[in-house]
């Protein structure tokens, strides 16, 4: 239906990883996140697609590639709701809604420029206290960087 | 709590905070004893912090231990750009426990993280200064008797004060009634709040220091700096509002204390010092005894 019609504007992949439901604004993060800049297969995507549910959306999809959960959730910080679908033979094969990890590594940056983490040679770390209004405690000075200052490694 | 880095004061527990308060009583009593004769003791001061490094060094001297390090980073190879994990990797071939004072907020995790030796963190930054908490629990178990169910009033810069937020998480434990005495701009932050509501204790917030000062057990007055302000004309106004006089303690409980972190610079009146109730300088001194405990504790000697 209408969906599928709009699922076309970014092509059709025939195995791999569709990533749906990501905020436009988000799309670049989460390319960066799952480091798909620096990734030989073939990577599509779109943003500012109209969706009914999320107003503006993007999509990305990966061909040939299925990611760990692990990874897949890192993305949820970026896009809390995104939708991972997995694709063989043009047929989905499952489809999963992401979940925030308790804890975060090296991902965010801590919003302090006088932590540790901004200094030496360490990945930031953080207890994700909030998962719906993203808030991450540092492991190291403690103080708590929220969306709005969120920024991707 | 043998080879236990302290780096904030959560991590330990309420239990092992306790015994070091404990074995504190100890050396109160018998303060010096050569325990830390064998011992190097590296106390690392990446900026000055007189008050801080001579209570320590103190501690260490009286114990018989010697101290390696330095007391400004000017000097040293981290002003020739060496990397903390260096220095501290360093300096642990030299010695058996590393104190710290850093202004980078996290250093001293990261260092405990990196060490083979045990750190204690002497403060980094706004972030944690948990020796202070501490003594300051010491002080209050001394002179009250007990830890649990005090009025405790803190007065003057409570949002930025990291040695109101340590001891107001630490005193969480012990079924605290807060009183919070300070200027609207200079609130205890949500963050900390957030300790006290979880443990559904009762706190009361104040803008004027009278109105706090009746049910307090304990007084625990800080330094409210100008440059926390962003109008200016905002501290002119409210600079004399967060001042004890000696006859402000006129109509107060027996036990109360008055507490300080130090160094004051107008917020006690000197007329204070004389007054019984008055404690800050005996406070400073606890300050070695439990720096002594925590020495001991960590490296298994007490
Ligand atoms: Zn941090």
């Amino acid at each position: 239906m209408n969906e599928s019609i709009k699922q076309l504007k970014v092509s059709a992949i025939e195995n791999g990883t569709v990533i749906d439901h990501i905020p436009a604004l988000a799309v670049f993060q989460v390319i960066r996140i799952l480091k798909l800049d620096k990734f030989d297969n073939m990577v599509l995507f779109g943003t500012n697609l109209e969706s009914k549910k999320y107003g503006k959306k993007g999509i990305i999809k990966v061909s040939n590639k299925f990611f760990a959960d692990e990874d897949l959730n890192k993305i949820s910080l970026a896009a809390p709701h995104a939708t991972i679908i997995e694709i063989h033979d043009y047929k989905v094969t499952s489809k999963k809604v992401v979940e925030t990890p308790e804890q975060i590594k090296g991902i965010v940056k801590c919003f302090n420029p006088n932590c540790v983490t901004n200094h030496e040679h360490v990945s930031a770390r953080f207890d994700v206290l909030d998962k719906e209004d993203i808030r991450l405690k540092c492991h190291y000075c403690e103080k708590i960087t929220v969306k709005n200052n969120m920024e991707f490694k | 709590m043998k080879n236990k880095s302290l780096v904030s004061i959560n991590d330990y527990s309420k239990e092992e905070q306790l015994k070091i308060l404990e074995i504190a009583k100890g050396f109160e009593k018998n303060p010096v004893q050569d325990i830390l004769k064998d011992h190097v003791i590296a106390s690392l001061f990446f900026e000055p912090s007189t008050r801080t490094r001579l209570s320590f060094e103190s501690a260490v001297s009286r114990l018989g231990g010697k101290i390696i390090g330095f007391s400004e980073a000017s000097n040293t190879s981290v002003k020739k750009g060496e990397s903390l994990r260096d220095t501290i990797l360093t300096i642990a071939n030299y010695s058996d426990l590393i104190i710290m004072r850093n202004p980078i907020e996290g250093s001293a995790r990261f260092a405990s993280e990196i060490s083979p030796v045990p750190i204690i963190n002497a403060g980094d930054g706004a972030n944690q200064h948990p020796t202070q908490t501490l003594l300051d629990l010491y002080s209050i178990i001394k002179t009250q008797g007990t830890l649990d169910n005090l009025h405790v009033a803190f007065v003057g810069d409570l949002k930025y004060g990291r040695t109101v937020h340590s001891l107001v998480i630490a005193l969480c434990n012990y079924n605290t009634t807060f009183h919070l005495v300070s200027p609207l701009e200079l609130k205890l932050p949500s963050s900390v709040k957030m300790y006290i509501k979880e443990r559904k204790l009762a706190y009361h917030q104040y803008t004027e220091l009278e109105d706090a000062i009746p049910s307090a057990d304990v007084l625990y007055m800080t330094r409210i700096q100008k440059e926390r302000f962003s109008d200016p004309l905002e501290f002119e106004r409210i600079k004399n509002s967060y001042i004890l006089s000696n006859n402000m303690l006129d109509n107060t409980k027996e036990n109360i204390k008055v507490l300080h972190p130090l160094p004051r610079v107008n917020e006690i009146n000197i007329n204070v010092d004389t007054n019984p109730k008055a404690y800050y300088f005996e406070q400073a001194l606890n300050g070695v005894f439990v720096r002594q405990a925590l020495m001991a504790s960590i490296l298994g000697l007490s």
